[in-house]
C-alpha cells in the first residue's frame, strides 16, 4: 500500500463528486428526502378515528362513556344516529371506521350488576387500523371501567380493591407514550443510510467503465487495494456525515428521545457503513454500467431494508422461513440497534448479538470486495 | 536496424476471443529509440497487442518483454517502466487539465519539485500552459491527445505505447504531436503506435503490418513498399471511376486503386504494359491520358500485400 496513491485515489474522486450533479443529489439531497418522506409519511399512529354513536339511552352515565371516548384524542365522533340503519349506512358509507352502540337500559344494568355492555362496531376493510382501534377502544373502555368501579364500590360500600373487577393496567416501557414515531424514525435512519451508501459506491467503479477512464487507469501501478480504499474513503466521510445528519434531526427535529451514549452510535454505525458501502462496491465492480449498478443497489438495499429488517413490519410476527432469511438482511442489525440505544440506551456489552451479526456481515463484505476488482480487462 | 538493445520483445504471443484468433503467435523485437508503427485493417489486432504489452490484458500464451522485465510474471513493475494511451481518451473528463497531470504524477510517484518542472515542460510543448485550469472534456479534441500524452510522460517512462493516438485530430495538433515523438526519441524513449494514417505510417522507423491476428511484414518503411510484387502506374485523366472500370481485370493488372483524382493501377511488367493500357483507353475513347510509373505509397503496398485477403 503506497500512501501517495492511495491519497492521490481518494483526492480524485473527492473531485469527481464534487464535479458529479447525480453523486451530490444522493450524497445531500437524498437522505433529506428520504427523512421527509419516511419521517412523516410513515407514521403506525392513528388519532382521531372517525366515531358514529347510537346512543340508546341518553342519560348522564352513557354520555359518560361517550365523553371518554371523545376525550381520548383516540375518537372522534363524527355522527350521532338515531337507530340500527343509520350505523350500516354510516359503515358503508365511510362515515366512520367504528360505531358505538350504547343499549337502552345501560345504566340499569351497571347499577344492578355492576357490568353493562356496550357495543362496538368496526369496519375491518383495512385490519391493520381495524386493531390499532381496537386497542384504543378497549383502553378506553378500561379507563371507564375502572371509574366506574370506583362509584358502584362507593355507592355499595364497599373498597373499591374488593370489587371483583378485573384489573387491566396497561404499561408500556420504553416508548411510554406509544408514539411510533420514536420506533420508526430510528428505522428510517437505517434505510436511508443503506439506501445512499450503496447508491453512491455503486457508481464508482461502473463510471471507470462507463467513461472510459478505467483502461488508462489499470496501466498505471496503482493497485486494486489502492484503487478500492482510495474510492471508499471519500464516501465513507459523506456517509458518516449522511449518519450525522439524520440521527442529529431525529433528536432535534422528531423529537426521538435519545438515551444511549454518542460512542456506541458512532461505532455501530461506521460498521453499518462499511456493510453498505461495501455492498455497492462490489455491485459496481460486477456491473460496468452506472445505471445498470444503481438500480440493483436500489434493490439490494432498499427493498430488504424496508421490508424485512423490522423497520415497519416487526420480526417475531413473520413466518418462520421469512423470518430466517431476515438474518441475512444486514439492517435487521443496525434496526435493532438504533433502538435501543435511542430507547433503551443500551451500551456495546447489551448489544453483543447484534454487533455480533453486524461485525460477521462487515468482515464477509470486506473479504469479498478485497478480492473483487482486478486490474485487467478480461 | 543496427544491433542495438531491444527494449519490447514478444514470443509466441497469443491471445483468442472464445472462438476468435486475436493473436496468433507473434514475434516482434522492438530497438531503442524507435519509432515502430503498426498498421492493419480494423481487427487485424492492433489494439489487443497494445493492451497485452501494456499488461492490462493478459496473453493466453507467449512472453513479453518490456525494457528488460517480464511483463507476464510481474506487470505491475512493467508498468512503471511504460506508458500506455488507450484509444479512447482516458483521462478524466470532468478534471482539469492540471488536476489530471498531479493524478497521474502521484500515482507514479514523481516527486513534487520534478512533476512540476516536467509538467510545464511538457504543456509548453503541447501548447497546454493556458488551458490547465480548463476541465479536460472541454478541450478539443487534438488538445485532449496532447494533453494525454503529458499525462502518458510525466513519469518519464522508457517506452511509450500508443493506440492511434492521431485518430480524429486536426492536421496542425497532429504536426504538434509528432514533433514531441520525435524529441522523445531523441531522448531515447521508445514508442511504439498504431497508425491508420498511412502519412504517419511513412514517418515511422519501421513498420509491422498486422492482419488477422498475425505479422504479414516487418520492415522499413522503404523495405515494406520494396516488397511489393509488380510496378505501379498512376493515370491521371478526367473521371478515374469510369477508368477504374475498364482498367480492372486487364490482363497484368494485379490490383487498382482510387487515389483521388488519380488511379493507381499495379502491374506485373509496367514497360510491357504501359504501351497495352494506352491502347486501351484509346479504344474506349479516351485520350490524352497521362500514364506514368509511381513511386509506391504505404497504402499502395498494403492493398498490395494484403489485396487478396482483405
Amino acid at each position: 500500500m503506497n500512501v501517495r496513491r492511495l491519497f492521490a485515489m481518494a483526492y480524485k474522486e473527492t473531485l469527481q463528486i464534487w464535479r458529479d450533479p447525480r453523486s451530490l443529489a444522493i450524497a445531500l439531497l437524498m437522505p433529506l428526502m428520504q427523512l421527509v418522506l419516511l419521517g412523516y409519511g410513515v407514521s403506525l399512529d392513528i388519532r382521531h378515528v372517525p366515531l358514529c354513536v347510537y346512543d340508546q339511552e341518553n342519560s348522564q352515565q352513557s354520555r359518560a362513556v361517550v365523553k371518554s371516548f371523545v376525550s381520548s384524542d383516540w375518537f372522534s365522533i363524527s355522527r350521532t344516529i338515531h337507530n340500527q340503519t343509520g350505523i350500516d349506512y354510516a359503515l358503508n358509507r365511510d362515515q366512520c371506521i367504528a360505531a358505538l352502540v350504547i343499549p337502552a337500559d345501560f345504566s340499569r344494568r351497571l347499577a344492578a350488576t355492576g357490568t353493562a355492555p356496550v357495543q362496538a362496531v368496526f369496519d375491518a376493510t383495512d385490519v391493520n387500523t381495524t386493531n390499532i382501534a381496537l386497542g384504543y377502544a378497549q383502553g378506553v373502555v378500561a379507563q371507564t371501567n375502572a371509574q366506574i368501579a370506583d362509584g358502584w364500590a362507593a355507592t355499595h360500600g364497599i373498597l373499591p380493591s374488593l370489587v371483583g373487577q378485573v384489573d387491566l393496567d396497561p404499561s408500556t416501557w420504553f416508548n411510554e407514550t406509544l408514539d411510533s414515531k420514536n420506533f420508526i424514525i430510528p428505522g428510517v435512519v437505517a434505510v436511508i443510510l443503506a439506501l445512499v451508501g450503496a447508491e453512491l459506491t455503486s457508481l464508482t467503479i461502473s463510471r471507470e467503465w462507463e467513461r472510459g477512464t478505467m483502461e488508462q487507469l489499470i496501466s498505471t501501478p496503482v493497485t486494486a487495494t489502492e484503487v478500492m480504499l482510495g474510492k471508499l474513503i471519500p464516501y465513507f466521510a459523506i456517509g458518516f456525515i449522511d449518519a450525522g445528519f439524520c440521527l442529529v434531526s431525529a433528536v432535534y427535529w422528531f423529537g426521538v428521545p435519545f438515551r444511549g451514549n454518542i460512542g456506541t452510535l458512532l461505532i455501530t454505525t461506521g460498521l453499518f457503513i462499511v456493510v453498505v458501502m461495501g455492498i455497492g462496491y462490489l455491485i459496481s465492480v460486477r456491473i460496468r454500467s452506472q445505471l445498470g449498478a444503481s438500480q440493483i443497489a436500489l434493490v439490494l438495499t432498499m427493498l430488504p431494508t424496508t421490508l424485512l429488517s423490522g423497520y415497519t413490519f416487526p420480526i417475531d410476527q413473520m413466518p418462520a422461513p421469512i423470518r430466517a432469511i431476515t438474518f441475512v438482511v444486514y439492517s435487521r442489525y443496525y434496526v435493532t440497534i438504533l433502538r435501543s440505544v435511542f430507547l433503551k440506551g443500551s451500551g456495546l456489552s447489551d448489544l453483543w448479538a447484534p454487533l455480533l451479526g453486524l461485525s460477521i456481515y462487515a468482515l464477509i463484505i470486506i473479504w469479498l470486495a478485497a478480492r473483487a476488482f482486478h486490474k485487467a480487462l478480461d | 536496424m543496427e544491433t542495438k538493445d531491444i527494449v519490447i520483445r514478444t514470443e509466441g504471443l497469443t491471445k483468442n476471443f472464445g472462438p476468435l484468433q486475436a493473436m496468433r503467435e507473434v514475434d516482434l523485437a522492438i530497438y531503442r529509440g524507435e519509432i515502430f508503427g503498426l498498421v492493419g485493417p480494423d481487427g487485424a489486432g492492433k489494439t489487443t497487442i497494445m493492451r497485452m504489452l501494456s499488461g492490462v490484458m493478459r496473453p493466453d500464451a507467449g512472453k513479453i518483454y518490456v525494457d528488460g522485465v517480464d511483463v507476464g510474471a510481474n506487470a505491475e513493475g512493467a508498468k512503471l517502466r511504460l506508458s500506455y494511451m488507450p484509444q479512447r481518451f482516458g483521462l478524466y473528463e470532468d478534471l482539469t487539465v492540471a488536476e489530471n497531470i498531479f493524478f497521474y504524477g502521484e500515482l507514479f510517484s514523481v516527486p513534487r519539485g520534478e512533476r512540476v518542472a516536467r509538467s510545464n515542460e511538457l504543456l509548453e510543448a503541447a501548447g497546454l500552459l493556458p488551458f490547465r485550469r480548463r476541465l479536460a472534456g472541454q478541450l478539443s479534441g487534438g488538445m485532449k491527445q496532447k494533453l494525454g500524452l503529458v499525462c502518458a510522460l510525466i513519469h518519464t517512462p522508457h517506452v511509450l505505447l500508443l493506440d492511434e493516438p492521431t485518430t480524429g485530430v486536426d492536421p496542425v495538433s497532429r504536426r504538434d504531436f509528432w514533433a514531441i515523438l520525435y524529441n522523445l526519441r531523441e531522448t531515447g524513449v521508445t514508442i511504439l503506435l498504431s497508425t491508420a494514417y498511412m502519412d504517419e505510417a511513412e514517418r515511422c522507423s519501421r513498420l509491422a503490418l498486422l492482419h488477422n491476428g498475425e505479422v504479414r511484414y516487418c520492415d522499413t518503411p522503404a523495405g515494406i513498399k520494396k516488397a511489393m510484387p509488380g510496378a505501379l502506374l498512376a493515370i491521371i485523366s478526367a473521371g478515374p471511376r469510369l477508368l477504374r472500370e475498364i482498367v480492372s481485370g486487364q490482363p497484368g493488372v494485379l490490383g487498382v486503386l482510387l487515389m483521388g483524382d488519380r488511379l493507381h493501377v499495379r502491374v506485373d511488367d509496367s514497360t510491357r504494359r504501359i504501351p497495352e493500357l494506352q491502347m486501351l483507353l484509346a479504344g474506349h475513347g479516351i485520350t490524352g491520358a497521362d500514364i506514368q510509373t509511381a513511386e509506391p505509397g504505404i497504402e499502395d503496398v498494403f492493398v498490395a500485400l494484403l489485396g487478396g485477403t482483405v
